[in-house]
């Protein structure tokens, strides 16, 4: 039977609300609003007066080539750095629920990464990546000339994706963990007797299993490459070389705070949060009902 | 970035503010610059100097590491009403302050604070680059500079060549015999140095950047970089890159153009006049070099060089205290002795014409280490400013910087065909000018 608490008196539910409520509006609702504003006007730069643009702004920016390369930039950043990272996390889970020798260190020194602030992570991985005096060096003194991301865009952008995927190892690792655990271990066991070898338990067995816990990771994923990616590429190649590391978040900054033009950054800003909005949509609606196997 | 950046900014506002808190009598205000390295001490030494010279204000210099961003910073505190008193904002961040209405012209603080300044006295060059169209100076000229040309003097000797570079074709002849005696770097060449590449090599031989004399004419100008000189330089200059005659230096490279060259790494380079004191710091134990104006084109006539550098502006929104203290400031700035300083211990030219004489006159250019410095002037000065050296006065120039540095870019490292890459910069320049001039509708240039 559900049980329902009732408060007597309306303001009290208001009151308590009010910290988060105050959250949002101030950190969410207001320089969302601000946003949509500066979207369908002409804003000044120091402002001081902006005029009606209409559809303008949005027409333009679909109308760029260079806005549409990089979406397309940014779908390919997304789906790499997701797929790295959740394939990576997951074989390591996986390694770790078979409790092997040293298992318990491993728990916890996989989810480190997690705790690296992103740019931190990227001035270090900038340093392996130099192509004259990181890690990476050697190879150029065997081949000259073969990797140079402050000159070849391809390089550069694997360059982010690498970062930006390890970064999200631990946290990946944690869920895949936590689900592996959650299994029943007769599943397996009855699968091993019958003489499925690990990697045959795995396919067969414990990923269709813990199949909404990848759903759950991939949506995850998909945001933080999309607006998580910022603080990294600022660091590491601040879009370049010739834009070849510009994904959407991206260009928004260098459009708004760079280029002054606070309406056309808007408008993208606009787009990108359509865009997330339209992902966790698709979380809640379709992907937490449909992948159940209980 | 930037958020560090404030940060940092922030903790020496607050650290300063610390130290200095006896001293409550004083009027404080702040100054925000966009150098960093060692001209940044050296304004910090400025400041210093000043605050020292006075007891009634006491100005708090912040720096915000280049020009971009402190033209970003300075429009976000503006916004959020914590600007600084001063800001100093470069040549193509101009027309940006021009319309936007957020300061005081420095004519009229200096009058309001009964200073008598000989506006005349300034270089008509650089008057001209931040005055309104009537002569009337609405930012207070500052770091003056222009694009130079240095060698490493040893180098070239090596391979029998005495004297500066004049022209383009001895450069290459140069870059070609520096590599066969087996040089690896004959040409430091910094794929995002638009400044001293494409304006200054454009205002040398007289090409327009854009229509309307430069964007002097009304803010309905397209920009011309995509038809003139400049396209065959590019040519010219990936050939050179191909052959491994020019070779790419940047901050994203892992060492910039002027690192590599007092170093003595690469042994030709262009960069600003204000870098020449700090090159005569940095160069290497034993190193030779000099400066020279920018090298031609054989057969074609020099004309002035643009202004580069940057000017201060007085913001709206602080009290009359510190308005007070901004002209004196100002005032201290343009004092002989100040003036000479700067220019001596930078290489930033003096920006008035009883400066320059005095220098002169004392003797100050006739000998090392500032031999070469009047380079500059000659430069700037070369001929009468034409409709296209006067300056640039176009409407979020950075972000047409922007364009032109990745077609830049392209060129070298994309193999893509200079006039297509220089089309598509000049197609998105101008819509960058054209949602600038929707921005501000109906407005004139002042």
């Amino acid at each position: 039977m559900e049980r329902r608490a009732f408060y007597q008196n309306p303001v009290l539910p208001w009151l308590l609300l009010a910290p988060q409520l105050l959250l949002v509006l101030v950190f969410f609702y207001w320089p969302t609003s601000q946003a949509l504003f500066w979207a369908f006007t002409l804003e000044q730069p120091w402002g001081g007066g902006n005029t009606w643009a209409g559809f303008n702004n949005f027409l333009y920016i679909f109308g760029d080539t260079r806005y549409w390369a990089t979406v397309a930039r940014s779908a390919f950043y997304a789906i790499a750095v997701s797929a790295i990272s959740m394939c990576l996390a997951l074989t390591l889970a996986m390694f770790v629920d078979r409790a092997l020798k040293g298992t318990r260190m491993f728990q916890s020194v996989f989810v480190w990464p997690y705790a690296i602030a992103a740019p931190a992570a990227g001035v270090a991985f900038r340093f392996i990546f130099a192509p004259e005096a990181g890690l990476i060096g050697a190879v150029n003194e065997m081949w000259p000339g073969i990797w140079n991301p402050a000159t070849n865009g391809f390089h550069a952008l694997g360059m982010v994706i690498v970062c930006h995927a390890w970064l999200g190892i631990g946290y990946n690792f944690i869920f895949f963990l936590a689900a592996l655990q959650m299994l029943p271990k007769s599943l397996s066991e009855a699968g091993a007797m019958d003489g499925a070898r690990p990697y045959r338990r795995m396919l067969d067995i414990q990923l269709p299993l813990i199949a909404p816990t990848v759903f759950f990771l991939l949506i995850m994923n998909l945001i933080s490459s999309f607006t998580d990616s910022f603080g990294l590429i600022d660091v590491m190649t601040e879009g370049g070389p010739i834009n070849a590391t510009e994904v959407m978040v991206y260009k928004l900054y260098v459009d708004g705070f760079k280029g002054l033009d606070y309406s056309g950054a808007a408008a993208q800003s606009i787009v990108l949060m359509l865009l997330v909005i339209a992902l966790t949509f698709v979380q809640f609606r379709w992907v937490e009902k449909r992948v159940h196997y209980n | 970035m930037t958020r560090t950046k404030l940060l940092s900014a922030a903790t020496t506002i607050a650290a300063l503010a610390l130290a200095t808190a006896p001293a409550m009598a004083q009027t404080k205000f702040e100054f925000w610059y966009g150098l960093s390295g060692d001209l940044s001490e050296r304004i910090q030494e400025m400041c210093g100097t000043f605050n020292a010279s006075q007891a009634d204000y006491e100005i708090v210099c912040v720096s915000q590491d280049n020009y971009e961003a402190n033209l970003q910073n300075t429009i976000a505190a503006f916004r959020a009403n914590k600007q600084p008193t001063v800001t100093q904002i470069s040549d193509g961040g101009t027309l940006d302050l021009m319309l936007s209405g957020a300061y005081i012209p420095v004519r009229q603080l200096m009058e309001e604070n009964g200073y008598d300044i000989k506006w005349d006295d300034y270089f008509s060059g650089i008057a001209s680059y931040y005055s309104t169209s009537a002569g009337e100076l609405l930012s207070m000229p500052f770091n003056s500079s222009t694009a130079m040309f240095y060698y490493n003097a040893d180098a070239l000797k090596a391979v029998g060549f005495e004297g500066a570079p004049q022209t383009w074709e001895q450069v290459e002849k140069i870059a070609r015999d520096l590599k066969a005696a087996g040089y690896d770097c004959p040409v430091a060449f910094d794929p995002t140095g638009t400044w001293q590449w494409f304006e200054q090599f454009s205002a040398a031989h007289n090409q327009p950047i854009a229509s309307n004399g430069n964007g002097f004419g009304g803010l309905d100008a397209v920009v011309e970089f995509n038809q003139g000189k400049f396209v065959d330089q590019l040519t010219w200059i990936k050939k050179m890159y191909d052959e491994g005659l020019f070779v790419a230096k940047s901050k994203a490279i892992g060492e910039t153009a002027n690192d590599a060259f007092v170093n003595a790494k690469c042994q030709m380079s262009s960069s600003s006049i204000a870098d020449h004191g700090t090159f005569g710091k940095q160069a290497i134990e034993g190193m030779h070099w000099d400066v020279t104006m920018l090298p031609l084109w054989e057969g074609t006539e020099r004309t002035n060089t643009l202004v580069g550098g940057a000017s201060l502006w007085t913001l709206k929104g602080s009290t009359a205290e510190q308005y007070k203290g901004a002209a004196a400031f100002y005032a201290f700035l343009a004092t002989p002795k100040q003036a000479e300083w700067w220019s001596t211990v930078t290489g930033y030219i003096p920006v008035t014409n009883t400066g320059f004489k005095a220098m002169t006159d004392k003797g100050f250019y006739s000998a090392a280490p500032y031999k070469g410095r009047e380079l500059a002037i000659q430069s700037l000065t070369a001929t009468p400013p034409t409709e296209y050296t006067r300056g640039v006065r176009l409407g979020n120039f950075g972000a047409i910087r922007l364009e032109v540095a990745n077609a830049m870019q392209e060129v070298l490292f994309n193999n893509v065909p200079v006039q297509q890459a220089l089309d598509a910069a000049a197609e998105r320049s101008n819509a960058v000018l054209r949602k600038f001039e929707a921005t501000y509708p109906g407005q004139a240039l002042p």
